[in-house]
């Protein structure tokens, strides 16, 4: 049983909230840089950066996006992605890097972004921006700009692009 | 993929599988701190019966950079100078609890009998005349980069020396094929092995008929004891034949890219200083066998990600 439970009007709401917390949060856009973790995170990275611009024109957000395969606890568990590479064509000594995901679930990928964000460099903070916080963490981390919480079976299966959010109950029914 | 020992063996789908891995593997090595946690725990053996100096640091820079801890067999040092066998030789090593093996020794198959003696993966960093397949996918990876294509449809590739006694030449031969090139071989008649007309392959005896239709050149190594064994009457004569100067080289389209797997004979089959050629890939061949070598460990050792990457390049 499929459910929609955010439109492509929640979706983009969501982002444009998500741009002004980060900037009222940063009183800007200085320094701040945003990386998208491959490949779920890629297009929110694109969309925040695009719903900053819209809300302060003159700002230079660098976008880039990590992949995490190689920093992974569980490698073995789950593919490498062709051509999901790694690209952060900008130093990231400094900033405060908002790490960007589509589905916030077990906390593994993010531990595993937060490492590889450290082979680049040494921010001076490093956030989480999530479009759906889904529960059943398995590591202490808490993301800082949520689109929506969405409590969910540890089974489910949860979907989030630009056209909106759907969670799969893959359990009863 | 438990072993890496032939072109053959890894196939079509292996081969695009490791150059694509490989890309991922560039971006890490361009990064400030180079260095992934993703076979933290294995143990990697290089194991060097011959001489080398880029096949065996790549491979141990490629370990280290992944996070595996590295053995190194010196066989000058080691009990093989006791009298103990190469069997004996690899299961004391593989009691010590090593995952690979990254093996080079002067005769054919050792690889495969290797790996009837260990659980561990064998990699094969050069067996005799018979293949040398990390180097192959160096020069494919290299080739790809440079023109930004996938696939060699429609170009030539012309090896020129020593085909007879080369393995780079064997994996080479086969890997391009596998990738859509056609394939020219450019050597004396002794310096072809007996084989070749059952090779993929065309062959030509001089160089200057084949240089104007050929898009990527690669320059064997002559080693120098092949003149002791008759097989080239003398390195002059052979660099006249068969060296590639600044003449020969301007007889190349001007797209034409330029390889040598290293170590070089300046003098003999080459002629001119390669970093004055503006299409030499020397230099990433270099750069890019860490990447590669980085590809094949992980693909080994990382366990099932690697099937479940290939399954997604397949389909």
């Amino acid at each position: 049983m499929s459910n929609m439970v955010m439109s492509v009007d929640d979706v983009r709401r969501a982002i444009t909230r998500i741009a002004h917390e980060i900037l009222e949060r940063q009183q800007g856009s200085a320094s701040l840089a945003l990386v998208g973790l491959q490949r779920g995170g890629a297009w929110l990275a694109d969309a925040i950066a695009a719903a900053v611009n819209v809300i302060e024109p003159h700002a230079t957000v660098p976008v880039g996006y990590i992949d995490v395969s190689m920093h992974r606890d569980d490698i073995g568990l789950r593919p490498v992605v062709p051509g999901a590479i790694s690209r952060i064509d900008f130093a990231v000594d400094g900033t405060t890097v908002v790490l960007v995901d589509d589905v916030l679930f077990t906390g593994r990928t993010v531990r595993a972004a937060m490492e590889g964000i450290n082979t680049y460099g040494r921010p001076r903070a490093v956030q989480l921006a999530v479009l759906v916080d889904r529960g059943h963490r398995e590591l202490p981390i808490r993301p800082d700009y949520v689109g929506k919480n969405l409590p969910t079976h540890v089974d489910d299966d949860v979907r989030a692009t630009q056209d909106g959010v759907v969670i799969t109950n893959r359990v009863s029914s | 993929m438990k072993h890496l020992r032939s072109i053959d063996e890894l196939g079509y789908d292996g081969v695009v599988r490791l150059l694509e891995l490989t890309r991922h593997m560039v971006e890490i090595n361009a990064r400030p701190v180079p260095k992934v946690p993703a076979l933290r725990g294995k143990t990697v053996v290089s194991l060097f019966f011959e001489d080398s100096t880029r096949t065996r640091l790549s491979f141990e820079t490629a370990a280290k950079r992944l996070s595996a801890d590295t053995m190194t067999f010196s066989v000058s040092t080691s009990s093989v100078n006791k009298g103990e066998s190469l069997r004996d030789t690899i299961e004391t090593i593989s009691d010590m609890g090593v995952d690979a093996f990254v093996v080079r020794h002067k005769s054919t198959g050792t690889p495969w009998q290797i790996s009837e003696w260990t659980n561990a993966s064998v990699v094969n960093a050069g067996d005799g005349w018979h293949q040398h397949p990390t180097q192959a996918l160096v020069d494919c990876f290299t080739v790809r980069q440079a023109l930004g294509i996938e696939r060699f449809d429609g170009l030539t590739l012309t090896i020129v020396g020593d085909i007879k006694h080369s393995r780079v030449a064997r994996s080479n031969i086969t890997a391009f094929s596998m990738l859509g090139a056609n394939v020219v071989l450019v050597a004396p008649p002794t310096l072809l092995p007996p084989d070749v007309a059952h090779w993929p392959v065309t062959v030509s005896h001089r160089l200057d008929d084949v240089l104007a239709r050929t898009d990527m050149l690669y320059m064997l190594r002559l080693q120098s004891e092949r003149m002791s064994q008759g097989h080239v009457p003398s390195l002059r004569e052979y660099g006249e034949t068969f060296g590639l100067d600044a003449a020969r080289a301007a007889k190349l389209p001007a797209t034409a890219v330029i390889m040598h797997p290293g170590p070089m004979n300046r003098g003999v089959e080459m002629l001119v200083d390669p970093s004055a050629l503006p299409n030499s890939l020397i230099h990433q061949q270099v750069a890019n066998g860490v990447a590669v070598r980085m590809a094949v460990l992980f693909d080994l050792l990382a366990g099932e990600s690697s099937t479940a990457y290939l399954a997604s390049v397949a389909s």
